[in-house]
């Protein structure tokens, strides 16, 4: 089974689980500096080394089920490490930070 | 302190005085065979408060004189010297050769003296001289010449010893073999024990350091033969260099290397440090617009201008060490120029369907050493030149041509627009993903990089600083199209080469009147900050952002993973790496050292008023550092 594969077959399984959706966009940002998701993901969840997860923010199922089992350079978080809870907060975060405004309306990048 | 009002002493006056002071001590009762003493006279600077010199035995011409005669007849500009290799060689560069070609560059650690003369000579194309004491200086300065050996990067070290253990040099400061500690890391070494001797040994070493696989080389120079006087009279002669031809690839092999690039349908040409020159940049679009193929760029140097219609650089994962050839390019011959990890360069291509042909040109095969693994995994190949890639590319463009029949022009003038098609798409991929937290503070990579090129694309600019810390965004998003635009990164992949090789790569960009800048790792810093001491102190003309994510960044996701992995916890990686509580006030640490700077920056819309400012000191001479707040890439 490719990475892909295993991916998408870990969506549906979480897909499936009952999520609380409504976590705490606040605690979520608190968590996801402290416990160094910015590392790889930057501040707002921009990418980094490692891919972009907002702007529109990655599903939670899919973010879960990556977290919990990890995929390429992405380690794998047990819920001793980082609760549903928090995972549910860090996605309320990546849900609250707004879009950019187009590349072709940013001057800079059209030099 | 008042300043002393006696004019510098040049070299005739410096040898009137110095016979007057052999003169008078005339009357001194020797304590030795007078010409076995050291000739001493005061530098200018400093002259007035300096004790009067005890001895002052010779006129005569120094052994370390000599030396200076043969550096100066190889070309050396620049001597970047911590204090050590032999006061005598030191004495001799700043009095008797006029601190001119080479001039005496003071740096702070042997290290960035051996990853200044890099940068330098990455820009120049030849090489500087690092001088060090035999010992101890040597050891300081032995990552700077790993980083100029892994990079394939002339550099021209020079030690002093004695091999007496009761000379007043012994003891711990002497060594048997000194060189014997780099031996794994240079090209040549020798110890040569006569002037004669040194004087071919410094022209051998300057022919090794300069032909392709460039290298750094290192000389010993013996104390006695450093201090001791020439008698007058003695006939010393120094080779010359004579013209020096790289290795060019064998003609057979390059007439079939050229058949199947042409006869191919999507052959892609990969290069790591295939250039050294504005002619190899030149060549390289040539041999690309011949065969109107595409170009993956692996960026040691810069190989092939960014926003060249064939370059498909873009298509490929940023950041990949080696970047890799992306299977989406479907190649069925690939040509790899002075590429240093090959293997893995075409891994994506041979695993499932039919691999494609594999040609290498690369000096690499001419010279290896054994015992660090800069060789990387072995990748079996259909065609190997061992040859100089560069050298070698004219006579490949010519055997192309005599190849390509009308029907196969037009056939490639397709593929060259569907080339150019993606890598027109491509930059805008780029430059949308570019916008992803364009306004966030710390500020992003991307913004950071696209203010600083804003200020400059209009000047005649040189990026002296890696881009992959910074995810690459000047490579990606940036127009280079001169070779001097960018120079690669620490071949070794150690920390502390960045900014010492930034201020040498400035220091030859300086009297091009070119822009040198540079976004500076936090981390890099760090190791021997002195370096922005010898910028102020020479006048280097440098503007610094820092990309100042307060941490030992790649160690710390690496440890984070770790501790991830083993389910241990994640709150106290922070120990091991980051680089906070408290911060670093990088603006004050410059100015401590005499570089203007300012900062921290952590709102963007703050930036452009900040490089304004620092480019307007840079344009004045002087070096200037921005202290910017940045996201961790």
């Amino acid at each position: 089974m490719n990475k892909f594969s295993l991916i998408a077959a870990l969506v549906l399984i979480f897909t499936a689980s009952a999520f609380a959706q409504d976590g705490n966009a606040d605690n979520g940002k608190k968590i996801f500096l402290k416990d160094g998701c910015y590392e790889c993901h930057g501040t707002v969840g921009q990418g980094g080394t490692g891919p972009r997860l907002a702007m529109p923010a990655i599903a939670l199922p899919t973010i879960t089920a990556i977290v919990r089992k990890g995929v390429g350079g992405m380690p794998p978080y047990s819920a001793k490490v980082l609760s549903d809870a928090e995972l549910t907060d860090i996605h309320a975060y990546l849900e609250s930070i707004p879009a950019p405004p187009p590349a072709k309306n940013i001057a800079l990048l059209n030099q | 302190m008042a300043k002393s009002k006696k004019a510098p002493v040049d070299r005739r006056g410096f040898l009137k005085g110095a016979a007057a002071g052999a003169a008078a001590a005339l009357a001194v009762p020797s304590i030795g065979a007078a010409q076995q003493v050291r000739a001493v006279a005061a530098a200018a600077e400093g002259e007035a408060t300096r004790p009067a010199p005890a001895e002052v035995r010779s006129q005569d011409k120094q052994g370390s004189d000599f030396m200076v005669d043969v550096f100066k007849s190889l070309g050396f500009e620049y001597f970047f010297c911590l204090p050590g290799g032999g006061t005598g060689i030191q004495e001799s560069v700043v009095n008797y050769g006029g601190n001119k070609d080479p001039q005496y560059i003071l740096v702070m650690h042997e290290e960035s003296g051996a990853a200044m003369a890099n940068g330098y000579a990455k820009i120049e194309g030849k090489p500087a001289m690092v001088c060090a004491h035999g010992t101890v200086g040597l050891q300081h300065a032995v990552m700077g010449i790993y980083d100029a050996f892994c990079d394939r990067v002339p550099v021209y070290v020079v030690i002093g010893n004695t091999r007496d253990p009761n000379s007043e040099v012994g003891g711990v400061h002497a060594a048997q073999d000194p060189a014997a500690l780099v031996r794994d890391m240079t090209k040549w070494d020798d110890a040569p024990a006569s002037l004669p001797r040194f004087a071919e040994s410094a022209v051998r070493a300057y022919k090794f350091a300069m032909t392709p696989p460039t290298m750094p080389v290192l000389l010993t120079m013996d104390e006695p033969t450093q201090t001791r006087p020439i008698p007058n009279g003695t006939d010393l002669r120094i080779p010359k260099v004579g013209t020096m031809a790289p290795p060019a690839g064998d003609s057979a092999a390059v007439a079939q290397a050229a058949r199947m690039l042409v006869e191919a349908e999507n052959p892609v040409m990969v290069a790591t440090r295939a250039v050294r020159s504005a002619n190899g940049l030149k060549l390289m679009v040539e041999l690309a617009e011949t065969l109107q193929c595409a170009v993956i760029d692996q960026h040691r140097r810069l190989n092939f201008p960014t926003r060249h219609p064939l370059n498909q650089t873009l298509l490929a994962a940023p950041g990949g060490k080696p970047l890799m050839i992306p299977a989406a390019l479907k190649p069925d011959v690939v040509i790899g120029l002075e590429s240093s990890d090959f293997f893995d360069t075409v891994r994506p291509l041979m695993q499932g369907g039919t691999p494609p042909k594999l040609i290498t040109i690369t000096a690499g095969d001419l010279f290896r050493k054994a015992n660090y693994q800069d060789n990387y995994r072995f990748r079996d190949v259909d065609l190997a030149i061992a040859a100089d890639a560069e050298a070698t590319l004219p006579d490949l463009i010519e055997a192309c041509k005599k190849l390509i029949t009308a029907d196969r022009k037009r056939f490639f003038e397709a593929r060259g627009a569907k080339l150019a098609e993606a890598s027109r798409a491509a930059l805008e991929r780029h430059r949308t993903d570019a916008s992803y937290g364009w306004d966030a503070s710390p500020i992003a990579t991307a913004r950071l990089s696209m203010e600083l090129y804003s200020q400059i694309k209009n000047e005649d600019w040189s990026f002296v600083t890696e881009s992959f810390w910074i995810r690459e965004w000047p490579l990606r998003l940036w127009d280079f199209n001169k070779h001097y635009q960018y120079i690669g990164g620490a071949g070794g992949e150690g920390v502390g080469y960045q900014a010492p090789a930034a201020i040498g790569a400035a220091l030859a960009n300086k009297k091009h009147g070119r822009l040198s800048v540079a976004i500076q790792p936090d981390g890099d810093l760090m190791i021997a900050n002195g370096c922005l001491w010898t910028a102020a102190r020479h006048h280097i003309p440098l503007l610094m952002l820092m990309h100042n994510n307060r941490a030992y960044h790649q160690e710390l996701m690496e440890i984070q993973s770790t501790a991830a992995k083993r389910s241990r916890g994640v709150d106290r990686v922070n120990i091991c790496a980051k680089i906070d509580n408290p911060n670093i006030d990088y603006a004050k640490l410059a100015q401590s050292m005499g570089v203007q700077a300012e900062g921290p920056v952590n709102d963007p819309t703050q930036l452009a008023a900040a490089i304004r400012r620092g480019i307007e000191v840079v344009k004045s001479g002087e070096p200037y550092l921005i202290d910017t707040i940045t996201q961790p890439r």
